[in-house]
């Protein structure tokens, strides 16, 4: 079936088998291998990107459902003046060790701060539960993201 | 720069979606393996009927046992030869059975589920009990029963002793411990992607030691080793689990080698539950002999280890580590040792982060609590009346060849008790006791010492490595940049940013101007790798010592430009200067610009700026420290909740502040998963009940406690950098302390023992139980 998705500000149209999931549509249709795959009982959180603005599991998405759709990876987030806030927050605060999580847990960061541009450190832990994270023990991330909230927020 | 809390160098591309993980690289042609799993957890395979998914269009075929009989067995222990898929029987649920390959990965997964194996069932032993009671029948068919290796560590004089020593001694206690089976479930599964290209294969995998796995493929293939190259890409996580030899190391390359086509291997969570190895797993049978002041007198253990279906050779030796480590920081004049390795119809299992030494950790201070507990003394002063002291260090324990290095186990327990308001905390413990609508508290403390810094090349030649020591070549390039090349491969530690740290110090050039390279045999001179807590012991001083040697070389060069002897340099903020002349001075760009001009050098030097060191560490090293917990429990529900983890940790020099705080916040996370959520169960029938992580509880952010971290920081005397290690250290520490906390809070109760992970659900049994 042909689905028009638009990545990143770019739109592919492309011919795509109806069950591929939209993180296999991103990974190995389109080449965005930032969005990672973790397991497979949308649990990890690793592929987590932005669909239309809200934080969502691309493994539990067949690129079907996001035919029309806005998504944002991670490859969309630094532009030309460099990282984001949320980015620059996870450097400064040392939010990541092997980076697997990274992508994922960075793109709920940023779907947290948009709705909550001051969250509370509880707030964060919350808004981050979808996202396993199994080097760093979640303190230094929650620190990042509030480094990431003082400093520009979900931009 | 050492000791400067500088964000990493590797940060840029993770965070941007631009690294380079096994799943991200696309070769053109590729093609994907997928495994056909054992459903059974002990079975004969009568049959295999891949007809259906041989026909399915994309599919290039289905390979079984029969199809890789020619290639020699995978790394085993000798005279237990294992495989690469199950042949006439399978061993527990999980165990690969065949593979398919295809042109995509969903129609390689549709194969997969369209082979059909035929089993005739047998008798499933899947717990320690089972596979050793009278009626067991051998697992695993190299061996004549279950017991696969039975050791007695220390010997039949230390026994008696022991013996003697527990008959004397005014106080004794027995307990049975259990240190339950976990899985690494590093958040990358594992993977590997093989390009046999003309005469040997290109394998991209996702490994701890790279050169060693080329070694084994080699060997495999009957290759010479300049022919197979092996890289470890980023990689997501590994926690030991990514050290073992799975068969997807070998199947891959001899598939493309067959297909003549790239063939990538990506494992599945699910499949990761049951498929890679698993962790711990160990029974604990203990005899302590002790006076009325606590102080332990004699220490008789009995360990029981699960290790799985089919043994791995790190597996069935692991408890020797845990044995080596009974005593922990403590002065016990004698400790008898043995262990049972045991086969049953369950996972194999094998290293998970501290890999032998968690356990004994655990046990010991476990120990301490309940000799404490038996007394009515305090767990600080039971501590305190046994702990090694600073002026006995370097301390020989009663286990030849382990030695602990500097350390001062009192002053981290002093600052741990300080930093935790210990008498506060008890204080604030009766009047909840005395409150019955106050939720319950408890206080766990946990002075831990633990073996890091793997490992001289004695130690680590009997784990299969060609040696113990690690590598690094500096090369200064000719504009005074520097290339690092070594012979670890991390995956999250950040070695790019430590081991400049460490480079920058010694060559006088800024942090940004060195790279670090590592993981890719091609690339990088021999090397050993990422486990046991050895990057900074024995990398880093690799490091330091090939930096050095350069140092002394620019200088050199330094000394023909500027036209006097070496000595009478000094070094400026770029380059060197004459000792009190100003003006006459040199940049060391433009030194390391001139070592490559022979005509302006004198004759016979060698060009270029650059030294490969081997750094052999003397002695492993011993990272130690004091955690403590408090928790609070819900006297209704049993639910544990962590109200304060406090950590003191010596690992010697700290080279970045902030990536060791990292290192200490994961451990300690691990750890406390291990002693509050996490467990790999089988039912009576061998069937994994935590296939998934629905099943297996990763904590995540909303189940963990932030941590509070200090250090006090002893140079180990072993080696010139003074580090010891600290990638293991917060697992060991951790599910103790949390566990002495969960017993402390319920000790009232008469409760002594809690078995990990301590759910509400236990806990909540155990409280009542006891009331």
């Amino acid at each position: 079936m042909r689905v028009e998705i638009t990545v990143n500000g770019q739109p592919h149209t492309r011919e795509v088998e109806p069950r591929l999931l939209l993180v296999h549509f991103l990974r190995d249709v389109l080449s965005l291998t930032g969005t990672h795959v973790g397991c497979d009982t949308s649990s990890c959180g690793a592929c987590t990107v932005l669909l239309d603005g809200m934080a969502v599991k691309s493994c539990t998405v067949l690129a079907a459902q996001a035919d029309g759709c806005a998504v944002t990876t991670i490859e969309g987030l630094a532009g030309q003046d460099g990282l984001s806030p949320v980015q620059e927050g996870f450097r400064q605060c040392h939010g990541l060790q092997c980076g697997f999580c990274t992508p994922g847990m960075v793109m709920a960061a940023t779907a947290l701060l948009t709705e909550r541009p001051d969250p509370s450190e509880q707030e964060i832990r919350n808004g981050l539960k979808g996202n396993m994270c199994r080097c760093t023990g979640y303190q230094m991330i929650v620190e990042s993201v509030q480094w990431a909230a003082a400093n520009g927020g979900a931009r | 720069m050492v000791g400067s809390a500088l964000p990493r160098k590797e940060d840029a591309a993770l965070l941007t979606g631009r690294g380079t993980f096994v799943d991200d690289i696309h070769r053109p042609g590729l093609l994907h393996m997928v495994y056909v799993h054992s459903t059974e957890a002990h079975a004969l395979i009568t049959g295999i009927d891949a007809e259906a998914a041989r026909a399915l269009p994309g599919v290039l075929g289905v390979w079984t046992a029969r199809d890789f009989a020619g290639l020699p067995p995978r790394p085993s222990v000798p005279g237990l030869e294992r495989g690469y898929l199950a042949g006439e029987k399978v061993h527990y649920v999980g165990e690969p059975v065949a593979v398919v390959v295809a042109a995509d990965r969903y129609t390689a997964a549709d194969a997969a589920r369209a082979v059909r194996v035929e089993y005739e069932p047998l008798a499933v032993m899947a717990t320690v009990a089972d596979a050793l009671a009278p009626d067991a029948v051998p697992i695993y068919a190299p061996l004549p029963g279950n017991l696969a290796l039975e050791q007695q560590v220390t010997s039949e004089e230390v026994a008696a002793e022991v013996a003697a020593g527990l008959a004397a001694a005014s106080h004794r206690l027995r307990a049975r411990l259990v240190n339950q089976r976990c899985a690494g479930a590093p958040m990358e599964p594992y993977g590997v992607l093989a390009d046999w290209t003309g005469a040997g294969p290109t394998v991209w995998a996702t490994v701890q030691a790279p050169h060693r796995v080329r070694a084994e493929i080699a060997e495999r293939f009957g290759l010479a080793r300049h022919l197979v190259r092996v890289v470890a890409p980023d990689v997501g996580g590994a926690f030991g689990v990514k050290s073992s030899f799975m068969p997807e190391l070998f199947l891959v390359p001899e598939l493309s080698r067959r297909l003549c086509r790239p063939v990538k291997f990506v494992e599945t969570r699910s499949e990761h539950m049951v498929h890679t190895y698993h962790g711990r797993d160990q029974q604990q049978d203990i005899e302590v002999g002790f006076d009325g002041e606590g102080r332990i007198l004699a220490l008789d253990v009995t360990l029981t280890v699960n290790i799985g279906g089919v043994p791995d050779p790190v597996g069935i030796g692991l408890a020797t580590l845990t044995s080596y480590m009974l005593g922990g920081c403590y002065r016990i004049p004698k400790i008898a040792a043995r262990y049972r390795s045991v086969v049953t119809n369950t996972t194999p299992t094998a290293s998970y982060r501290g890999a032998g030494r968690p356990e004994a950790s655990f046990l010991i201070e476990r120990v301490i609590d309940l000799v404490a507990r038996e007394l009515g003394r305090d767990p600080a002063d039971v501590r305190k009346a046994n702990l090694i002291q600073p002026g006995e260090m370097p301390y020989q324990t009663s286990f030849e060849g382990i030695v602990y290095d500097e350390a001062d186990y009192p002053a981290a327990l002093d600052l741990l008790l300080d930093e935790l308001d210990y008498a506060g905390l008890r204080e604030e413990q009766a009047r909840r006791l005395a409150d019955p609508r106050a939720p319950l508290l408890g206080v766990g403390l946990s002075t831990f010492v633990e073996m890091g810094g793997f490992g001289p090349t004695p130690l680590f030649e009997q784990f299969g490595y060609l040696g113990g020591w690690e590598s690094a070549n500096v090369r200064m390039q000719p504009d005074g940049s520097v290339i690092v090349l070594v012979g670890t491969a991390p995956h999250g530690q950040g070695h790019q940013t430590a081991l400049s740290q460490i480079a920058a110090d010694q060559l006088g050039v800024p942090f940004e101007a060195i790279s670090v390279l590592y993981g890719d045999t091609a690339v990088v001179q021999e090397g050993t790798g990422t486990m046991g807590s050895r990057g900074m012991p024995v990398a880093g001083n690799a490091v330091r010592q090939a930096s050095a040697e350069v140092a002394d070389q620019a200088r050199r060069v330094a000394a023909h430009m500027l036209e006097v002897d070496a000595d009478d340099l000094v070094r400026t903020g770029d380059g060197y200067q004459v000792k009190g002349m100003h003006d006459a001075t040199v940049s060391l760009a433009e030194v390391a610009e001139r070592a490559f001009k022979p005509h302006l050098l004198p004759e016979g030097t060698a060009l270029g700026l650059e030294n490969t060191s081997y750094f052999e560490p003397k002695n492993l090293s011993y990272p130690s420290g004091a955690h403590g917990c408090v928790v609070e429990i819900d006297r209704d529900t049993g639910q544990v909740r962590i109200l304060r983890y406090v950590c003191v940790d010596d690992c010697g020099t700290v080279i970045n502040p902030m990536t060791a705080r990292g290192q200490i916040h994961g451990g300690v996370a691990q750890g406390i998963a291990q002693a509050l959520y996490e467990k790999v169960a089988f039912d009576a029938d061998g069937r994994p009940l935590a296939a998934s992580l629905e099943d297996y509880m990763v904590p995540g952010a909303l189940d963990l406690p932030p941590y509070e971290t200090h250090h006090i920081e002893t140079r180990s005397s072993f080696n010139p950098l003074g580090a010891k290690g600290l990638g293991e250290a917060g697992a060991t520490a951790a599910p103790q302390a949390v566990v002495n906390a969960v017993v402390d809070a319920l000790a009232h109760l008469g409760v002594r023992d809690v078995e990990m992970p301590c759910t509400p659900e236990r806990v909540w049994k155990v409280m009542h139980d006891a009331s």
